[in-house]
């Protein structure tokens, strides 16, 4: 059973999944982070593959992509780095990216290097269903790959049941419409995860973009399975000397 | 109403011109995206639409624009060569075009708040005029390197009303001002309209701007068939960033397989420099700012930053129609340096009395590398006027 799967059948609620992104705040601190992150608590793992033009990310992923390119980081390199990452880490790990770099990976190699380390997700924020459905589904589908799609405050009823159908793993709700580590208030938005909660939709639902803090990840996971946290962790980095302290201290606060 | 022309260079239904085009964006754009595509056809040739844009081109953009016959150039090469002057535009180049047909699509759509990308600051001042005369809130991310040389237009689009907002990542160019733009629509979703200024993007933005521009190569037709008895030249030359200009040059001969198309990218300081923008020489199939097309990048896929000594060419990809124009191979493709850019625009200034913009030049350029027969007609698109640029060619007088 894929470790998303596994994770949702034991756990409901409160599930909290952190970005982070490849090589950064160093090159090769890619598995002292997920370690970190997995000693203390975060249920999955979403690794972001740095991408010169990320355009759904707002200024704090941004510079920690460019930060990540400046430092050599590579779809390539990170796929040598998670090589034998499941003899320590447990907790299911999504890779997030943008096209152009997989395209230019190859996206079969890329699908099967994914499998082979031990890669439970993909989520491409710019792979829209019109490609998936007609190009793309069966290879992620093939190599056990759960493809996790976004909706948003603005996504219609029709269109969410559409996207739930095609997604598995989890569904993404974006928060609000912005990019990600705005300020937009999470508590206006209850009537938006209520509305998906009682759409009754196949997949679980983990609530991202504009968590921060304990009290914007318990508003979103009130009324959902959890919540995404990624631009407020990379600011915690940003300043880190000791990765593992930084990371303790950021998810006890936070979950405390 | 008219409908999508039935030929091999037309648009699909899902944006695709050939292997190139689409809508890669985002679920945040989704609705935005999508209300454009379905309704851009029945807003812009609704019959009131188009009696307030054809108006509104002719008493405030100052259209038909001339077609002119350039003699001192044309004894040089041995042919008629011809210049389109949308130089004599409103604001001074062809940008204008589009965001007229634009804005007026933004008021239907109930859109008050306007945004755009600059690279030369051509398609800012174009966006900064139309929001005056509209009333609209107009936003425009231009990179930070282009703040600086193009500072005549800067100045203008402050004076206009706009609010320029300088992007300070990545190349701090084109490219991230376009990266800018889009993410402010991601953020401002439901009052927001994004004119881009150019044939890239998301399906529908490249057929529609193109069909925006595609009054230049309609009056060209009607032009020549005045001046010569024939409306079809041998020859239509444009330069192309993303292709704006070109795309309107080129559209209405598009299935006339006997006119040559020629688009001219910049080289910059030459094709293997590594200092260039000439994307179908050096770029891959690829994804930017939601299509699918050639784009200058790294093994790795990462987007390179291009150099044109033309902040309007300095643009790391191309518009998917362009990708697939030459694919197919339905256009050439030729380049000129930024050296032979500048030494063009001297040329054109003094045997013609036209100052053109830098862009414009790279078009002018090829001519020189060309071999045409005494008959030939050619057609140049002269973009855009040269004002902006003296702080540049004034350090070469």
């Amino acid at each position: 059973m894929n470790r998303i799967d596994k994770l949702f059948d034991q756990k409901k609620k409160n599930v909290l999944n952190v970005y982070c992104t490849a090589g950064y705040p160093h090159l090769n601190s890619t598995i002292e982070v997920l370690t970190a992150l997995q000693q203390n608590g975060a249920d999955l793992i979403e690794i972001g593959m740095p991408y010169s033009d990320p355009l759904a990310d707002g200024p704090v992923i941004q510079q920690s992509n460019m930060v990540a390119l400046e430092n050599g980081m590579s779809i390539s390199i990170l796929f040598q780095q998670l090589q034998s990452v499941r003899a320590t880490i447990q907790v299911p790990i999504i890779l997030m990216g943008y096209m152009n770099p997989i395209m230019q990976y190859g996206l079969e190699k890329f699908c099967a290097a994914a499998e082979a380390v031990g890669v439970d997700g993909i989520i491409l924020p710019d792979l829209p269903m019109y490609e998936f459905e007609t190009t793309y589904q069966q290879l992620f589908e093939k190599h056990g790959l759960k493809f996790i799609f976004l909706v948003t405050p603005e996504t219609s009823e029709a269109r969410i049941r559409k996207i739930d159908g095609l997604s598995s793993g989890f569904l993404y709700a974006v928060s609000s419409s912005s990019t990600t580590g705005n300020n937009k208030a999470i508590s206006d938005q209850s009537g938006y995860f209520k509305k998906l909660q009682n759409m009754q939709l196949k997949n679980p639902i983990l609530v991202g973009f504009g968590i921060k803090d304990r009290a914007t990840f318990q508003s979103a996971a009130a009324n959902t399975n959890g919540a995404i946290i990624g631009s407020a962790y990379i600011k915690a980095l940003q300043n880190s000397i000791d990765i593992q302290a930084t990371t303790k201290e950021f998810l006890n606060t936070l979950l405390s | 109403m008219m409908t999508t022309k039935k030929n091999n260079f037309a648009v699909d239904e899902h944006g695709y011109y050939g292997d190139f085009g689409g809508a890669f964006i985002p679920e945040m754009l989704y609705p935005n995206v999508k209300q454009l595509q379905e309704q851009y056809l029945q807003i812009m040739y609704d019959p009131e639409f188009q009696k307030e844009f054809q108006q509104l081109l002719a008493d405030y953009v100052g259209r038909p624009t001339p077609l002119f016959l350039a003699e001192r150039l044309s004894a040089k090469h041995g042919v008629k060569i011809y210049l389109k002057r949308e130089d004599l535009c409103h604001t001074g180049a062809h940008k204008i075009n589009n965001t007229v047909g634009q804005i007026l699509l933004a008021q239907r759509l109930g859109k008050t708040r306007i945004i755009a990308e600059t690279g030369a600051g051509q398609h800012g001042v174009a966006t900064a005029t139309v929001c005056a005369l509209k009333g609209l809130e107009c936003i425009v991310y231009m990179g930070e390197k282009d703040i600086e040389r193009q500072a005549p237009n800067v100045a203008r689009m402050k004076m206009l009303g706009a609010t320029v907002v300088p992007a300070v990542s990545g190349s701090k160019t084109l490219k991230d001002a376009t990266n800018e733009a889009i993410r402010d629509w991601i953020n401002n979703p439901v009052d927001t309209h994004y004119i881009i200024g150019s044939v890239v993007g998301p399906h529908p933005y490249p057929d529609m701007v193109a069909r925006f521009q595609s009054v230049i190569s309609k009056e060209i037709k009607k032009q020549l068939l005045e001046k010569t008895g024939s409306e079809l030249p041998t020859h239509v030359i444009a330069c192309v960033g993303g292709g704006s200009n070109a795309a309107g040059a080129f559209y209405h001969f598009l299935d006339d397989l006997t006119v040559q198309l020629v688009a001219v990218e910049a080289a910059g300081c030459g094709i293997d420099s590594g200092m260039s923008a000439a994307t179908t020489q050096l770029g891959k199939p690829g994804i930017l700012h939601g299509s699918k097309s050639l784009l200058m990048q790294t093994e790795d896929g990462q987007v390179t930053e291009p150099h044109s000594i033309s902040a309007g060419l300095d643009y790391p990809g191309i518009g998917p129609l362009h990708a697939h124009l030459f694919k197919s191979g339905r256009a050439v493709f030729m380049s000129a340096t930024d050296e032979e850019a500048l030494k063009a625009a001297f040329e054109i200034s003094r045997t013609e009395g036209i100052i053109p913009a830098l862009e414009t030049a790279h078009a002018f350029h090829v001519l020189n590398e060309m071999k045409f027969k005494k008959d030939d007609v050619v057609v140049i698109c002269l973009s855009g006027r040269g004002d902006k640029d003296l702080d540049t060619y004034m350090k070469y007088v």
